[in-house]
């Protein structure tokens, strides 16, 4: 028999997936025992971490595109539409472009995570975010032609991408604009929904120092509620009302509605056992990445990982064998601190992360890596 | 009524969150709840033990009660 294995989602975690699995079990694929499918909407493949990097004029959004094609695996079928339905009982996917339904054997679902600004009364009309490509060109563009005034990032929507993106963010404003000679004129705040600055204590602790010396504000206890773009004010559930002339804000994530509807998960995020990565809602399903609700944080270090869990899992369940492979939490991130030097953090599931000291080395070796990480996109880094 | 004796309408297994963390997963529900919803958090953290009261203090939010009777928390929170 063959086995039919799709890829839902082209991003980090389908991508490196994909190419893991063209490796990993060529032989079978190439007699015709396994097929790999790659599905996604986009014949782009994104690297989202450029975004940051756009909103202050440092990259554009076509540094983070490339075009799947380049980089899938000849062994790969790369499909190119939108999944409109998931039916994991009859094992098949409805698609919006294709003549009749695309049937799997082991579905992997690598959906990502999508913006929901609307969930927040005037969050869309009232605030930039540096998640989109569109929303890091209007931030970048507002940052511009700001001069004075208070500018206000606010983490709204838990979980988020890449959690240590808002203290880079502000990081990185304070130093862009007294590089400037802007600083003085302009009050950075920073709130955040929880009693510390992020939501591991270990990188709280870390980074408050820095943002007390650098002159950042902090309001701690803040979950917006709600914007009025009019008055440019920005109120919590918890009753404070902050004034912004620029608003830059973490909007409130949601998975992928077919994920919901398939009855995977709530939100679009499917629930899965955090260690095999195994769907628990729905037999022969597989989900890594944002899609996935393991506790870790939605980062490509992350869904990079996991797709080689996951591979390692596949492979095993073709070739018949128990499948042994497991994912511990590993977790990296490079955390930006101004325009000139980074930290860096590992963690997994039972060893908490320690901030490495920021350095101009550890800033190079980011920048270093967001180059390097179509090598990791093709699977070989 | 112990703490047990609650019937969730929600339950958020955050057993294991390294990064955000189990108050933030909780506040990401609660988000998306409705008025008299009782979201159960679960949590490894023995933090959540002073994150979590802290936190619904700070809101209109009630914390109903704690389970500390296995080897992880239970917080019951009704929303508001």
């Amino acid at each position: 028999m063959t086995h039919r294995i799709a890829i839902l989602g082209g991003g980090t975690g389908g991508t490196v997936l994909a190419n893991d699995l063209a490796e990993r079990l060529a032989p079978e694929i190439d007699a015709g025992d396994v097929e790999v499918a790659l599905i996604n909407d986009d014949p782009d493949h994104v690297y989202k971490p450029v975004w940051l990097y756009v909103a202050f004029g440092q990259r554009e959004p076509a540094d983070g595109r490339r075009p799947l094609d380049e980089l899938v695996d000849d062994r790969v079928d790369l499909v190119i539409d939108r999944v409109t339905e998931i039916d994991t009982d009859d094992e098949s996917l409805a698609l919006r472009d294709a003549g009749g339904p695309l049937a799997y054997d082991h579905l992997v679902v690598a959906t990502g995570s999508t913006l929901a600004a609307d969930e927040v009364p005037g969050l869309a009309e009232g605030s930039h975010d540096y998640y989109s490509e569109s929303g890091a060109l209007a931030l970048r563009d507002e940052l511009l032609s700001m001069t004075e005034g208070h500018l206000v990032l606010s983490v709204v929507g838990t979980p988020h991408m890449c959690p240590a993106a808002p203290l880079e963010f502000v990081f990185m404003a304070d130093d862009w604009l007294r590089e400037r000679g802007l600083r003085e004129d302009v009050d950075i705040t920073y709130t955040y929904p929880i009693n510390r600055v992020h939501g591991n204590p270990h990188i709280a602790e870390w980074a408050k120092p820095i943002m007390t010396d650098r002159d950042i504000g902090v309001e701690t206890f803040f979950n917006a509620d709600s914007v009025d773009p009019d008055a440019e004010t920005l109120t919590s559930m918890e009753g404070t009302e902050i004034d912004y002339d620029l608003l830059a804000a973490i909007p409130p994530h949601r998975g992928v509605d077919v994920v919901e509807a398939a009855g995977l998960g709530d939100r679009g995020w499917v629930d899965v056992d955090k260690h095999t990565l195994a769907a628990e809602r729905a037999e022969d399903v597989y989900a890594l990445g944002d899609a996935a609700t393991t506790g870790v944080p939605k980062a490509g270090s992350v869904a990079h990982y996991q797709a080689g869990v996951v591979a390692r899992r596949l492979a095993s369940e073709v070739r018949g064998r128990p499948a042994t492979a497991t994912y511990d939490g590993k977790t990296l991130c490079f955390i930006e601190t101004g325009t000139d030097a980074a930290s860096f953090v590992e963690f997994d599931y039972e060893s908490p992360p320690s901030p490495a000291p920021p350095s101009e080395k550890l800033h190079w070796s980011k920048l270093a890596y967001n180059e390097s990480y179509w090598l990791t996109a093709r699977g070989l880094l | 009524m112990s703490a047990t004796d609650i019937e969730p309408t929600d339950t958020v297994d955050a057993r294991g969150a390294a990064c955000p963390g189990p108050l933030m997963d909780l506040i990401g529900r609660i988000r998306s709840a409705t008025a008299g919803d009782v979201v159960l958090l679960l949590s490894d953290s023995d933090r959540s033990m002073t994150d979590v009261p802290e936190w619904v203090d700070e809101t209109d939010n009630e914390l109903l009660g704690v389970d500390e009777s296995g080897d992880d928390y239970g917080f019951y929170v009704e929303v508001a």
